[in-house]
């Protein structure tokens, strides 16, 4: 039966199942083809900390997110048009997501008793009345599937985990996509076990067949390429991102990249990502812990090289006693958060922004440091090459902080060429001959910036180390003159970046008015949606998101004036907020969540709503 | 590298810095360092190229007075330090400076891990039984029941035997030489610098402050010949007054013998083997306390040394390698991935 293809702007789909039900990868896979097609994408993986939680439980539901749209689209999508339910559990868990009159998909076969029972149903969900308010889909994905892969000869498990494909194939279908990309990408992932090749794209087909032979709908869904600006786009996430800025920065800079680093969520990505380009002469260094990881970053920082270490909150508290002794060094590193919940091990797959605090003042001691922020998956290129260009050209460590969200989300992104990037500005001590004055290894420049003296470098031997330093000689000194000075000179010479970064815009809204919305990193895209929405309806409102934390933008207290109100959303209990009125005595008002997920652009609006009539 | 300075022969006095010397009168550290600036001329190695790296303690000052480059990082992170030093530099001669507490207690983990990975770097490990510069309280080393300020009823603690834990740890040179005795101090720094790959040289250091004479027994001339024994490659274990006591195997086990009642001669004897990883093994057991009756005497010297790969050529290896495979890197390509579309 010829269907009707039916037009849509935007779609949002969350893919639901067990943790071991492959649901990240297929969320993948619908996204890069979608963004291949050219739909704008913007996702949200949300999974537990068990590698495989309690199969069938609540706890063990695995969940990928994902707006795609002919428009631009900023988040992930607040509420969901479609869900595909492998299981009991994934129902029960995202049926609240899901809009009213929307689409679901269910795996019968994960509606037994026994899933019944561990999701904690007392009776099937699907034979409620409720139900009638969406449009249910049941197939019996398991069985198909089987039959699908009856002659291959493959076992009953690597046929079970074969089904996340047949989705794949029906809604490849009901939303008219190629399949093509996915099968690439299956003869790569299986180049060396072929009969799997085989199954998995069979199975991917008789999904796709499925859908257009079965009865189950009488319309299917076309959603066309999104006018993003002219450009050549590929589909990237936040850590990969992150890798490639370092990777960019190292180029530009001449110096090879060392990253150190422990193993940890949700920063691990990044090592992974890096190992693959060793041929861009990155060292990347699995160091024994977190500790390590970093010293290890500046025994490579003192050696000449791009030093670069990364984790999350409770890696990062580890790190810090050798941060501190970076600031003490000033030497160039980069030290990267992947922020997730906290405190302690926390909420390890889930995001927050909770540790702007520990960036800031989280070191023994006065110890500045610059804070950079990214705030979307494709950003965090930006904001990478970004905390290299200044950790390098102003000799000292700086914080990147990046997010679970952002890290894991994916996005179109336009990539830029190798020409296009800033150009990053080495400078070396110079070789001293026998006549020439003494090598004073903290003498400054106008910026207030050291010579980075390089092991191999004749008659530049000297020796740096965590005790105070003498002013110009670095020599230990208890002065307390001289500590007082050193102190307040490694403060100038972090605030003095503030001379060579750009000022604070505007993203959306006017100048002035009555609301400011002010954010960082991740919530850059809910926050721009929300504005969408309260300036089509005519309110007062701006929004102008951080990319520069410490030091702030010369012109940020400015803005800040020009609004009657100031509105700060944060993924935590308030943070900065507090710097905020701290250092421009504003009476900004929070917005705070701290559930493990992003906010909902309802929310933002409310809020704004709120502020703007109060 | 400039070349033109090689010609000039360095002296000790090159590797002293203006910075005045501030350990305790009488502490052992000062041989240390000077018999460290005396082998340094003779490695031929620049001063430019040569990289001092300290943790935290009275050991760690060490590279303010040497004239080489330096860093005192933080306390038991040297060894960390210097593996990502090694790993961007590994032309460099880099030497750890670490005490008991650096290294085997606040820094015990980066210790054997970097015994385990073998870069390139001699670490000496000043061992004085105690921590000095917190002013006395006793260390992973100090033995049981000793009495401190910090263990006034004595200490609990069962002391590490930094040789067996190094060997533990696979280490490819282990060795063990005293403040006092410099001429073996010497030869030992100059092995330990000759060998390639992880040196770990313990020094037995005395703190005239806090732990005075804890290894007089070894270095005192009266009971020296008989508590210290002074491993020589290819010569017997001989140690007591006149030479008069050998050690040998009998069955695999180390057996004390008279050489002077005519029952053994020196042909008799264990034959030291430094390549000898099983003999190592019994050497670091040599270990008793030396107020028991029937103790071996402790070892000192070269237990062990072996060739592996380090650490830091594998992995420019494996850049070469990736190089090979896969040309050098192309930002534009890498940036532009293998998956893109155009609105146009």
């Amino acid at each position: 039966m010829a269907k009707v293809v039916e037009e849509k702007r935007v779609v949002t789909i969350v893919f639901a199942g067990d943790s071991g039900d492959g649901i990240q990868l297929t969320g993948t896979q619908f996204t890069n083809t979608s963004a291949l097609f050219g739909n704008d994408v913007s996702t949200f993986p949300n999974y537990p900390a068990e590698i495989r939680a309690p199969q069938g439980t609540v706890a063990g539901v695995s969940g990928f997110q994902l707006q795609f749209g002919s428009v631009e689209v900023y988040t992930a999508g607040d509420i969901c048009d479609v869900l595909v339910a492998m299981n009991a559990a994934a129902f029960k868990v995202n049926l609240p997501r899901l809009k009213k009159s929307g689409t679901i998909i269910i795996n019968t076969d994960g509606f037994n008793a026994k899933d019944l029972r561990l999701a904690g149903y007392e009776s099937s969900p699907l034979e409620d009345k409720s139900l009638e308010d969406y449009r249910t889909i049941s197939i019996d994905v398991t069985k198909l599937t089987a039959a699908a892969l009856v002659d291959s000869g493959l076992g009953k498990k690597e046929v079970e985990r074969s089904r996340n494909m047949f989705v794949l194939g029906f809604l490849y279908y009901m939303y008219n996509r190629e399949i093509a990309p996915t099968e690439k990408f299956i003869k790569e992932k299986f180049a060396k076990a072929p009969h799997l090749i085989d199954a998995n794209i069979k199975v991917l087909k008789a999904g796709y067949n499925f859908g257009d032979t079965s009865e189950t709908f009488t319309s299917r869904y076309n959603v066309k390429a999104a006018k993003l600006p002219v450009g050549t786009y590929r589909n990237i996430m936040g850590n990969q991102a992150t890798a490639l800025g370092l990777v960019a920065a190292s180029q530009k800079a001449g110096l090879d990249l060392f990253y150190g680093s422990y193993p940890i969520t949700p920063a691990s990505d990044i090592l992974h990502e890096l190992s693959k380009h060793k041929n861009f002469g990155v060292k990347t260094f699995q160091a024994e812990d977190e500790i390590a990881a970093v010293c290890s970053t500046i025994g490579a920082s003192f050696g000449g090289e791009l030093g670069v270490t990364a984790s999350s909150g409770p890696g990062i508290a580890l790190k810090g006693e050798a941060i501190g002794l970076a600031v003490m060094l000033e030497l160039p590193m980069v030290v990267i958060n992947v922020q997730r919940g906290g405190p302690s091990t926390g909420l390890p797959t889930k995001t927050e922004q909770a540790d702007l605090m520990q960036a800031m003042y989280g070191r023994n001691g006065e110890a500045p440091m610059p804070v950079i922020s990214a705030s979307s998956p494709s950003d965090c290129f930006d904001a990478a090459f970004e905390a290299c260009r200044i950790a390098i050209e102003h000799m000292t460590p700086v914080f990147f902080l990046s997010d679970g969200y952002m890290a894991n989300g994916s996005e179109p992104w336009k990539f830029p060429t190798t020409d296009e990037l800033k150009e990053i500005k080495v400078v070396h001590a110079k070789e001293r001959k026998q006549d020439d004055p003494e090598f004073l290894p903290y003498k400054r420049d106008e910026r207030l910036v050291r010579e980075w003296a390089l092991p191999g470098t004749k008659g530049l031997e000297h020796r740096i180390g965590g005790i105070e330093k003498e002013w110009d000689t670095g020599n230990i000194s208890y002065n307390p003159e001289n500590h007082e000075r050193m102190v307040k000179v490694r403060a100038a010479k972090v605030a003095r970046i503030a001379d060579s970064i750009p000022l604070q815009t505007i993203d959306s809204g006017a100048d002035s008015g009555k609301v400011l919305v002010l954010g960082w990193g991740s919530t850059y895209g809910v926050i721009k949606t929300a504005l969408k929405e309260c300036l089509e309806e005519g309110l007062e409102v701006s929004h102008a998101h951080l990319r520069y934390i410490e030091p702030f933008p010369k012109n940020l207290g400015e803005i800040i004036k020009k609004f009657d109100k100031v509105l700060i959303p944060e993924m935590n209990n308030g943070q900065l907020v507090k710097i905020i009125r701290d250092k421009f005595l504003v009476d900004a008002k929070g917005l705070n969540k701290i559930k493990g997920i992003p906010f909902s652009t309802p929310e933002i609006v409310l809020a704004i709503k709120e502020l703007a009539h109060a | 590298m400039t070349t033109d300075t090689a010609e000039i022969k360095l002296t000790p006095k090159d590797f002293t810095t203006d910075q005045e010397v501030r350990w305790c009168p009488g502490c052992g550290d000062y041989s240390i360092l000077k018999q460290v600036q005396s082998i340094l001329p003779e490695t031929g190695v620049n001063k430019e190229d040569i990289v001092f790296i300290s943790g935290i303690g009275c050991s760690s000052r060490f590279p303010y007075y040497m004239d080489t480059f330096g860093m005192h990082s933080i306390h038991g992170r040297a060894t960390a330090v210097a593996s990502g030093l090694k790993i961007a530099r590994p032309e460099l001669s880099v030497w750890v400076i670490t005490g008991d507490g650096d290294s085997l207690s606040i820094g015990g983990n980066h210790l054997i891990h970097t015994i385990r990975r073998n870069f390139n770097m001699n670490i000496l490990l000043f061992n004085n039984e105690i921590y000095g510069l917190t002013k006395g309280q006793y260390s992973p080393t100090s033995p049981e029941g000793k009495v401190t300020k910090s263990t006034p009823m004595g200490s609990l603690d069962h002391p590490f035997n930094p040789m067996a834990l190094c060997l533990g740890a696979d280490a490819t040179f282990i060795a063990r030489a005293m403040d006092r005795d410099v001429k073996h101090l010497r030869e030992v720094l100059v092995r330990a610098n000759d060998h390639i790959g992880t040196s770990l040289l313990e020094i037995y250091q005395n703190c005239n402050v806090f732990n005075d004479g804890a290894f007089e027994i070894y270095t005192d001339k009266g009971s020296k010949k008989e508590e210290a024994l002074f491993l020589e490659e290819g010569q017997p274990l001989v140690f007591g007054n006149d030479d008069n006591k050998g050690i040998l195997l009998d069955n695999g086990t180390p057996k004390v013998v008279r050489l002077d009642d005519g029952m053994y001669t020196k042909e008799d004897l264990w034959i030291h083997d430094s390549s000898d990883k099983h003999k190592a093994y019994l050497l670091t057991t040599f270990f008793d306390n030396p107020s028991l009756e029937g103790h071996m005497p402790r070892p000192f010297g070269v237990f062990y040394a072996q060739d592996r790969f380090r650490y830091e050529e594998a992995m420019y290896q494996q850049l070469d390698l990736a190089v090979e495979r896969k040309g050098e890197g192309n930002l534009d390509k890498l940036l532009r991935g293998e998956n893109t579309w155009t609105v146009s």
